[in-house]
């Protein structure tokens, strides 16, 4: 799943969960049945479940464009300076 | 939410914080509703009444109890519980209650009811007080809810009396 997937994937499970919860909540309350709304959020929290967490082909609509091993080679890691204050800021990266 | 796991964990997390959220506002629902529950209760026999061998007085009597309790029941109600206590004053105690009579009420189909029985519990003072005692009998009840805040209420019956004589 790239980024962009990720950040669908939350926002679709967060919004359906939301959503299920106001619709299972009202249809209970006007029908007077507990039952009815305990078994709506339940069907509510599956199908979310199926949706968002699974990997599916549409939330890897935009993969990240790696470079080309090639293109390091082209340019490579800076030198290790002899300046002490800058040793563990290189070392670090 | 890169992985199959934190997707799961965190739509679980999720789902059971908003299960309880429409839990609390069930119940939070139950105090939309203003019910307005009648009884009565009539004696119609004092069977017997006695001091026991341990020196307190006991008696025994027959009730009609009818009560209609259906305005109770909301949508998030599991059951109601009832009980009847004879309530009285005596020189050492301000408030006696004694529980003489008690049911549950599974459903709204059977919250108005009407019941002809004896006292189901004995009722017996601590002491010999009860000799031409005036008391009330009062219908209470636990509204048991299937999330969420319990209610009680009651209802207070008075002008009742047991006779001056033991019999």
């Amino acid at each position: 799943m790239d980024w962009q997937g990720q950040k669908l994937s939350e926002q679709l499970m967060q919004i359906l969960l939301l959503a299920f919860a106001v619709v299972a909540f009202a249809t209970g309350y006007v029908l007077g049945s507990f039952q009815t709304m305990l078994l709506i959020y339940a069907a509510g929290v599956v199908i979310t479940t199926l949706i968002t967490v699974p990997n599916w082909p549409f939330f890897n609509r935009n993969p990240l464009k790696w470079l080309d091993p090639s293109e390091a080679e082209k340019h490579p890691k800076p030198q290790i300076s002899s300046n002490s204050s800058s040793k563990k800021k290189t070392s670090k990266k | 939410m890169h992985s199959f796991g934190y997707r799961a964990n965190a739509l679980l997390t999720f789902a059971v914080t908003l299960l309880a959220l429409i839990c609390a506002m069930s119940s939070l629902s139950d105090n939309l509703n203003s019910p307005s529950p009648s009884s009565h209760v009539k004696v119609l026999n004092i069977n017997w009444f006695q001091k026991s061998t341990q020196g307190n007085d006991e008696v025994s009597m027959t009730m009609n109890i009818s009560a209609n309790l259906q305005s109770l029941f909301t949508w998030n109600t599991k059951q109601v519980f009832v009980f009847l206590a004879a309530e009285y004053e005596t020189p050492k105690n301000s408030l006696n209650q004694v529980s003489l009579w008690d049911g549950i009420i599974p459903s709204k189909e059977h919250a108005k009811f009407w019941i002809h029985t004896t006292n189901k519990y004995r009722f017996t003072d601590q002491g010999s007080n009860l000799q031409g005692k005036e008391f009330n009998l009062t219908l209470h009840w636990h509204v048991m809810p299937k999330t969420g805040k319990m209610f009680a209420d009651k209802i207070v019956m008075s002008g009742f009396s047991l006779p001056v004589e033991y019999r």
